[in-house]
């Protein structure tokens, strides 16, 4: 019968619903913000105060410490990818990992320049610093893409799924199939190359800007100019129009997925880079100690 | 003069068949009179190759013909080999058109002319009724069907669809789907909207139509159907058109009124109401009896139980106990005083005024789904806030309801007969207050599948149960000090109203003064500011309006329109006033509560002044989501669309948190001013996939989600009921690699549900090919963490609301960014 638990359940679920949707960024009013505010200041001032012979470098005391706060830190930071797929029970919420991600990660920069004491050069424990930095600007990238694409990426899909989208555009080619039928060879030759062309191989550069500047549903356009087309004609080029603005929208789609997600391409690698050249450079520290 | 058999059984289901083989088993003379050339029609028109149930599993088949879970061929074959074989005397392609005479002398005409003499007949034809015929001239022509088994059977023929249902538009996608088959596909409507069809449908119909594959005919009926021909009546005059075969799917007749012809009385004018039986499943008509889905048994299992039993009943044999007796005699099992079970059932009957109505068969059935308890002194039956949609009854003992949360030592007491929990059960709200027992206690709790059913087919339950909500309703809004007597007047006056969805109960400036209490759905509050519409506020069931007129005898302020489909019982404003006038301290609370309501109301009006354009947004961000069904869930998912990246990781977190499907659909849905509507459950206050659930296998759980338990058959009547198309039929997918070995060596598919082809594949290849099942969300009831769609988004995009919380102005005008 009912117990205590129900009832607490009860008021679980009641905070849920109750809680201001935030995003990440302002998760629990900027928590982690504020934490990595602090944690840098705590860096810079204990910096320019703690007075190491003959000068500041990651193997003093000092240097020890930021170097093992740093390469704990960049290893919680990269377990993010398996706690975003690894959906067990609990009372985790990946907002809260993801605003700890972020914030915690910009603090490397700070925890991690520090830790070299600005001594950098040609080697493994440099090239360590800097894989940090590249995987540090990508996620920069990734989270001004997450702040500002996905009014756009919303306001373009106008309610219709991924795959509404490509029926729509099937549907559009079948019409434009049967409307070219009473069409000369040339123009038919336009159409088909139009409806023949695969919507989804694109370069990634294509991708990224959005623009196909080979685009044939463009250039069988050309063959119907306004003015002098009889019914037929019209009504192709109608279909025409419709098949264009329909292949706009599905390829602002993937632009905006495409600017979404490419970051990723360099950042995950780039993070699997860091901890091997990280294990490298913390075994050459303690085989030369 | 022909043969007089012993008993006539119409209809060759799972009853009827289970019956005539009883009958040839005890010898005794008998005649099976099915409609088609086969046996069980119903089960016979299901999709091929269906994996068909046998629930409930703790009830015992009692039949000469077997029956277990298994692919729809082989029970078909099983029934159709046992039938021969118990040499059943079966006679197929016989309608009964009508059946006169009385007890021990029946006949029974069959369509074509001839008759059948029986002394008792034994009714098992089903609900699934007669298809409509086409009312032209030529609606007996051989090339019109009501049915289409396979669309792909047919070539280059000019099909003609009728009818502007699911059903119809359907079989006309079907026909056309494949160009190679060159059918000519036409549908007909008579009117301009396809408005009892789903919206997707008519969307794959319209695209049909733009594409030339359908070509679809509004406000078109057929008017004479000849050979090879089809005369329509259109907008424009008479026309005829090539026809080669006529699909007709215009619905079909319940066959109700056959059976109200045949004498039989039922128990109300309901829709949902059955046949008046005795305990031996006799009608009012003596001598013929009603077994299996007609008489509210949807079961296959119970159907067969019936069948037997009944030929039993008729055979003479006085002393069998339903098959249901040790289900029975394990649930009283549990309550003190050893008693047996016909001396519970009178117990339970004699004691709860509500029962007193009842029939010994329908105390049975409304046991076996009721469930029954022993509580000793100070024991906690409910506790306050708990979701629950069961009503109570109270067989022996008394209960205390603790009526302030604050002060637990305020309570009402409930007595002997009485019932309680019926706000839960008309609400769908939460528990208002904790109720205990009183001294040792036995209840009988009615799920609220089983509580409907009561109250449907017993008017007294009804108009008690009734009375008591309004009363109870009455004392808890206003909390302490009132006493049942204080509400006699009101509730005496009370009367209760349906509203339609979107009609308005008060309106603006009108000068009426009654008072109003939400009994079930939810109503919006709005305002005309500037010439237009502003919403002020959401009300849940449970809440009161119109008090402010009554007190304050201004104009209303405001309009009082129904979010959904409400009731809302309606109290005249002067009862009420003299309510206040005697009860200073309820005065004092009306009054308190109305000046919150209206320092609302000023709030937005202000804003509205100075910023206009949060107010225009706030409102119709308020409509869109009403008109997208939150004014009817409990908790439902909306999607920020400002800070969805569309990584689908909730529905990826969904899959993994549900043997791998997810139940969720975020691109599918509708959206305003970036807040998306998922498709996704909405955990409805009266669920509408609870209407027609033949094992009652959805029910609500203690976190208040609408889940659907083990005992789902897959009939998929959820899935069509569902308006807002939350509920997928699929079957529950293999096990996946483990996440570890999937990043360290790519085995298995990855997070997220598994590709269709990947599943069907491994299925395969395991054996482990299981029957296709209802899915829904559950809320991830009993995952500790709570919803995973929700702790799985990156963004913060996903959240849960409920909508007395989400639809004010504070939550929707505020930025997130």
């Amino acid at each position: 019968m009912a117990s205590k638990a129900d009832s607490s359940n009860f008021a679980q679920a009641e905070k849920r619903r109750d809680t201001d949707h935030e995003s990440f960024l302002a998760h629990k009013r900027m928590r982690w913000l504020k934490i990595s505010a602090v944690l840098c200041l705590i860096v810079v001032i204990s910096y320019f105060l703690v007075d190491v012979e003959p000068r500041h470098n990651g193997g003093t005391w000092y240097g020890y410490t930021l170097g093992t706060i740093g390469a704990l830190l960049i290893a919680w930071l990269s377990v993010l990818g398996i706690r975003k797929r690894n959906i067990s029970e609990g009372k985790w919420s990946l907002k809260a990992w993801t605003s700890a991600h972020v914030y915690l990660g910009l603090a490397l920069i700070v925890i991690g320049t520090m830790h070299t004491g600005f001594q950098l050069g040609w080697n493994v424990h440099t090239l360590a610093w800097a894989l940090m930095m590249l995987v540090i600007v990508s996620g920069i990238y990734g989270i001004s893409v997450y702040a500002a694409l996905p009014r756009a990426l919303s306001n373009n899909m106008r309610e219709m799924t991924r795959k509404q989208m490509v029926e729509g555009l099937a549907a559009l080619d079948r019409q434009l199939d049967s409307a070219a039928q009473p069409l000369d060879r040339m123009e038919a030759d336009a159409v088909i190359n139009a409806t023949q062309q695969d919507a989804f191989r694109a370069g990634l550069l294509a991708r990224l800007t959005g623009s196909y500047p080979r685009c044939a549903t463009k250039r069988a356009l050309k063959a119907f100019p306004d003015g002098a087309l009889n019914k037929h004609e019209e009504k192709v080029a109608s279909l025409l129009r419709k098949r264009k603005s329909q292949l706009g929208q599905i390829r602002r789609h993937m632009r905006y997925k495409a600017l979404l997600e490419v970051w990723l391409f360099v950042h995950i690698p780039a993070t699997i880079a860091l901890l091997a050249a990280l294990t490298a450079h913390i075994v050459s520290v303690f085989y030369y100690w | 003069m022909p043969e007089t058999y012993r008993v006539a059984i119409v209809g060759s289901g799972p009853a009827g068949l289970s019956a005539a083989a009883r009958a040839a088993q005890l010898g005794m003379s008998h005649i099976l009179i099915e409609k088609t050339d086969h046996l069980s029609d119903t089960i016979y028109k299901y999709q091929k190759g269906k994996h068909v149930m046998a629930t409930p599993s703790n009830l015992v088949l009692r039949s000469d013909v077997d029956f277990d879970a298994g692919k729809r061929e082989f029970i078909l074959d099983t029934w159709d080999r046992q039938i021969e074989e118990c040499k059943a005397n079966v006679r197929l392609n016989s309608e009964v058109t009508a059946i006169t005479g009385t007890t021990g002398a029946f006949t029974i005409e069959i369509k074509g002319g001839e008759t059948i003499q029986a002394e008792a007949v034994i009714m098992a034809i089903g609900t699934q009724g007669n298809p409509n015929k086409l009312r032209c001239p030529g609606a007996d022509m051989p090339h019109i069907q009501y049915q289409l088994d396979d669309p792909g059977e047919y070539f280059d023929e000019q099909i003609t669809v009728v009818g502007s249902g699911d059903a119809g538009i359907e079989n006309a996608l079907g026909l056309a789907a494949d160009p190679a088959q060159r059918n000519i596909v036409t549908i007909l409507n008579r009117s301009a909207e396809f408005a009892r069809a789903k919206p997707a449908n008519v969307t794959l119909l319209e695209e049909a139509e733009r594409d030339g594959r359908i070509s679809v005919r509004r406000e078109t009926t057929p008017t004479d159907v000849r050979d090879k021909q089809l005369v329509l009546e259109t907008r424009d005059g008479a026309e005829t058109i090539p026809c080669d075969r006529i699909i007709a799917r215009t619905g079909s007749q319940p066959p109700r009124g056959f059976v109200e012809k045949c004498g039989i009385e039922f128990t109300s004018e309901e829709r949902s109401a059955f046949p008046k039986l005795s305990p031996s499943f006799e009608t009012t008509q003596q001598g013929i009896h009603v077994i299996g889905a007609l008489a509210g048994y949807p079961l296959i299992k119970h159907c067969m139980n019936q069948g037997y039993d009944v030929v039993e009943f008729l055979n003479g044999n006085a002393d069998l106990k339903p098959a249901d007796e040790p289900i029975l005699a394990e649930k009283f099992s549990a309550l003190p005083g050893n008693r047996s079970v016909d001396e519970w059932l009178e117990v339970f009957r004699e004691n709860i005024v509500i029962l007193r109505e009842l029939s010994p068969l329908q105390m049975r059935e409304l046991m076996l789904d009721g469930s029954v308890a022993a509580f000793d002194a100070g024991d906690v039956i409910f506790v306050r806030n708990d979701p629950g949609s069961s009503m109570f009854a109270i067989a022996e003992g008394s209960v205390s309801v603790e009526v302030n949360p604050a002060d637990t030592s305020i309570t009402v007491p409930i007595g002997r007969g009485s019932i309680f929990g019926e706000v839960g059960l008309i609400s769908g709200r939460r528990r208002g207050s904790t109720v205990r027992a009183a001294e040792p206690v036995i209840t009988l709790e009615l799920s609220r599948t089983a509580a409907l059913k009561l109250l449907a087919t017993a008017p007294t339950a009804d108009r008690a149960v009734r009375q008591i909500t309004i009363e109870r309703q009455l004392l808890q809004m206003f909390g302490s000090g009132l006493t049942p007597q204080d509400v006699t007047e009101m509730v005496e006056a009370a009367e209760a109203v349906e509203i339609r969805a979107g009609q308005n109960v008060i309106e603006e400036d009108a000068d009426d003064t009654d008072f109003y209490v939400i009994q079930r759905g939810s109503m919006i509050v709005e305002k005309t500011i500037g010439g237009k519409p502003v919403f002020l506020s959401y009300l849940p069931a449970g809440s009161y309006f119109g008090e402010m007129a009554v007190i304050d005898g201004n104009r209303r302020s405001a309009t009082v329109k129904a979010a959904i489909k409400s009731e809302v019982i309606k109290f005249p404003g002067d009862a009420f006033m003299r309510l206040l006038e005697r009860n200073p301290k309820v005065r004092e609370r009306a009054l308190a509560d109305m000046a919150s309501r209206r320092q609302i109301n000023a709030f937005v009006e202000e804003r509205k002044e100075s910023f206009s354009g949060a107010v225009d947004m706030y409102s119709e961000t308020a409509k869109f989501l009403i008109d997208n069904g939150i004014g009817e869930a409990t908790d439902v998912l909306l999607i920020d669309e400002t800070l969805c990246v569309g990584c689908d990781n909730c529905e990826k977190a969904c899959a993994d948190s549900h043997e791998g499907l997810s139940r969720l659909d975020r691109e599918a849905g509708r959206t305003y001013a970036h807040l998306h509507v998922p498709t996704s459950c909405r955990h409805c206050e009266h669920p509408h996939c609870m209407a027609d659930c033949p094992p009652n296998a959805i029910k609500r759980g203690a976190d208040g989600e609408v889940f659907i338990d083990e005992t789902c058959i897959g009939c998929g009547n959820c899935q069509r009921n569902c308006p807002y198309g939350v509920i997928r039929m699929d079957p529950k997918p293999p096990k996946k690699p483990s996440l570890l070995s999937w990043l360290m060596f790519g085995a298995g598919p990855g997070p997220g549900e598994a590709s269709y082809s990947w599943r069907k594949k491994t299925a395969q290849k395991k054996g482990l090919e299981q029957a296709k099942l209802a899915i829904k969300c559950d809320m991830c009831a009993g995952i500790d963490g709570g919803p995973a769609c929700v702790r799985a988004c990156p963004t913060g995009a996903a959240i849960r609301v409920a909508p007395e919380k989400f639809l004010t102005f504070t939550k929707l005008a505020e930025d997130v960014d």
